[in-house]
């Protein structure tokens, strides 16, 4: 956005030299790497299923047998007590066992799972941060009677149990399906949890949004622009918003991991996505049942929640940094690591 | 400080009334399909459905639903339908569970959270801050539902230290309640020590650079001294008001992902169980006493918040 702004004798931009400070942090890298990996492991879900593991996400296998060379093992025992992983035993099929009595391949699912669950998480977040933008700019560019209407909902919404009115929420349009005016989702739609997570995470976002745009909107520039001539659209949109794109990235990238933990925590309660679709979320709460005999099934849908939040969350700390050098700058001075060094930037 | 209270119990009223109407209109509103039948259950007769539909009065007006339902959960005549069992009567069971969850886990997520922050910041920059940093961010980033099966699995079954899952109440059994709770307790408060100490942290150092810091250096106290009673003092103000809001949250919330895993038959196992049946009454009965508490807590919190310092309370005057 700002970057047609360089001036000709400016050789970086502020968003070159951002990204120059965001690759000398070495962690925040790393864990970027970590993240693209996790989204290919997903994408992959149809190569493996077709090519590997031969079957598909929701097929059961509750009869049938591997031929691991001159062994049979059975996919599900008579008792009903899955196979546990095989690796490469079989060729890759049951690389991670069975999920349950059904005898569904849990690597398939994972695979499949993982794409439900970062979908949701990446689709929330951009309506999330869509929402609190707009919300934000409004608040804080025409204070007054629109700042308390919005500031006191915002506010509403921030005192709530999230959780539970989440669920509420979820296993609500779970069983009924969604009607307002015109937007009307089918009960089992993953399009459910999308709106219970992009609604309840709003304010943690346009909050701080609306605080930097009261800031902005009192800058010189602003005013030079009203004087101009231009709108308060030009103004919210032109003037203002290009000014809050590195928040905006940050926040954006740390939400995904909040609302992937929210999702995982509505699905494993059974109010967020809905079979036959499936979300590491739900497949923990699979798992959960067979802790005892194969422990892997729960807790792996759960490192790789954790994982990808994890990167996500340090991704969106370097980004911080990177984009925002001043905030560490004065942390670390405050801490009398550092003496502050270009502060004037 | 009297108006300061007024102020907040008006607000506080008003935030109860939209949290109903929001409870109302996510129940019986919303949703694309006949709230009788939803409220039913899976496998209703036409003739409990149409009982449920006269009985609520779903063919009056959104208002006149509106004040049944609270009459209904209010007066304690919610009641899922199958099988029909008072909604309140459960809720009432699993309130001794989810106290202990929840209390105890609030203790020790203050208690370590208070103790690793400090260190945390006495020692900022040096090795110690750095491992607490690492800690701090390790506890953040494990989800509750994986911290609990490897807990159980490691701690339940491969080695039986704990029992697995299961509740017993604090007075029948003290020891059995306590051995029942430990490793939930530090499943749930896990999550919030790694929180808190980094939010102490930060605090602290943001006080350490303020002038009576200085000044109490100056006078000659002991760094152990100036340490405690001015920087850790003035930093925990904040982290009491978090300490109320985050309680209220994780009674109403977090919690109920810990008793589910725990198998303990708190409130939100009781929520849980609901979910997994499709009964949307006992939903409806736990969500609205779960926000009011919750907003009832907010409130005392920011009393109490004001009582503590009055900048706040004077602020709000000047506004």
């Amino acid at each position: 956005m700002a970057r047609s702004e360089e001036g000709p004798g400016a050789e970086r931009g502020p968003w070159s030299l951002a990204f120059r400070r965001f690759l000398r942090n070495r962690l925040a890298v790393a864990f970027l790497g970590l993240f693209v990996l996790i989204v290919l492991f997903v994408l992959a879900a149809p190569l493996w299923a077709d090519h590997v593991a031969e079957t598909g996400p929701n097929q059961t296998h509750t009869v049938e047998k591997l031929h691991v060379g001159d062994e049979v093992r059975e996919v599900v025992t008579p008792e009903g007590k899955p196979i546990g992983p095989q690796w490469f035993e079989a060729g890759g099929r049951f690389f991670l066992g069975a999920d349950s009595r059904l005898g569904r391949d849990e690597m398939v699912r994972l695979m499949y799972g993982g794409r439900v669950s970062l979908f949701i998480g990446v689709v929330s977040a951009l309506i999330t941060t869509f929402l609190a933008v707009v919300l934000g700019l409004l608040a804080g560019y025409y204070r007054g009677w629109v700042d308390a209407v919005i500031g006191r909902t915002l506010d509403v919404l921030w005192s709530l149990p999230v959780l539970l009115i989440g669920i509420a929420l979820g296993i609500s349009l779970a069983v009924g399906g969604l009607k307002v005016g015109p937007i009307a989702i089918p009960s089992g739609s993953i399009w459910n949890p999308i709106i219970v997570i992009s609604i309840f995470s709003t304010p943690y976002i346009a909050r701080p949004i609306r605080g930097e745009v009261l800031a902005l909107a009192e800058k010189e520039f602003v005013e030079a622009a009203i004087a101009q001539g231009a709108g308060p659209l030009r103004v919210m949109f032109g003037e203002i918003l290009p000014n809050l794109a590195s928040t905006i990235i940050v926040f954006f990238t740390l939400n995904i991991a909040n609302n992937m933990l929210f999702e995982a925590a509505l699905s494993f309660l059974g109010a967020g996505v809905q079979p036959p679709n499936s979300s590491w979320g739900t497949m923990i709460s699979v798992g959960e049942e067979l802790l005892t005999t194969q422990p892997l099934l729960a807790i792996i849908p759960g490192v790789m929640i954790m994982l990808t939040v994890l990167a996500l969350n340090i991704v969106g700390d370097g980004l911080r940094d990177a984009l925002d050098p001043r905030s560490k700058v004065r942390l670390e001075a405050r801490a009398g690591m550092v003496e502050p060094e270009g502060a004037a930037v | 400080m009297l108006r300061f209270v007024v102020r907040r119990l008006v607000g506080m009223a008003f935030v109860l009334f939209v949290v109903s109407v929001l409870v109302f209109l996510i129940f019986n509103v919303i949703p694309n399909s006949p709230p009788a039948q939803r409220l039913a259950g899976k496998n209703a007769t036409p003739v409990l459905v149409k009982s449920i539909e006269e009985e609520w009065g779903f063919d009056e007006s959104l208002p006149e639903q509106y004040a049944t339902m609270m009459k209904k959960v209010f007066t304690g005549e919610l009641i899922s339908y199958s099988p029909r069992t008072p909604v309140d009567d459960r809720i009432k069971e699993g309130i001794p569970a989810t106290l202990s969850l929840s209390i105890g886990a609030g203790i020790i997520w203050l208690f370590f959270g208070l103790l690793l922050g400090y260190f945390s910041a006495i020692r900022a920059g040096g090795w110690l801050d750095r491992v607490l940093t690492g800690v701090a961010i390790a506890g953040i980033s494990i989800p509750v539902f994986l911290l609990a099966p490897v807990l159980i699995y490691f701690l339940t079954y491969k080695v039986e230290i704990f029992p697995n899952g299961g509740y017993v109440g604090l007075t029948e059994d003290p020891w059995e309640w306590l051995t029942h709770l430990i490793l939930p307790w530090f499943t749930l408060a896990v999550l919030s020590i790694g929180f808190y100490s980094r939010v102490l942290r930060s605090n602290m150092l943001d006080v350490m650079n303020e002038d009576y810091v200085r000044t109490a250096r100056a006078k000659g106290l002991s760094e152990r001294q100036v340490m405690t009673r001015h920087v850790l003092r003035n930093s925990l103000i904040p982290i009491i008001t978090l300490f109320g809001l985050d309680f209220g949250a994780t009674i109403a919330g977090t919690a109920i992902i810990t008793e589910v895993l725990y198998d303990i038959p708190g409130v939100g196992y009781y929520a849980a169980e609901a979910i997994a049946k499709v009964e949307l009454p006992p939903i409806m009965g736990v969500t609205l006493y779960g926000a009011f508490f919750v907003v009832f807590v907010n409130g005392l919190v920011d009393i109490a918040y004001a009582y503590l310092d009055p900048r706040v309370r004077l602020g709000e005057a000047a506004r």
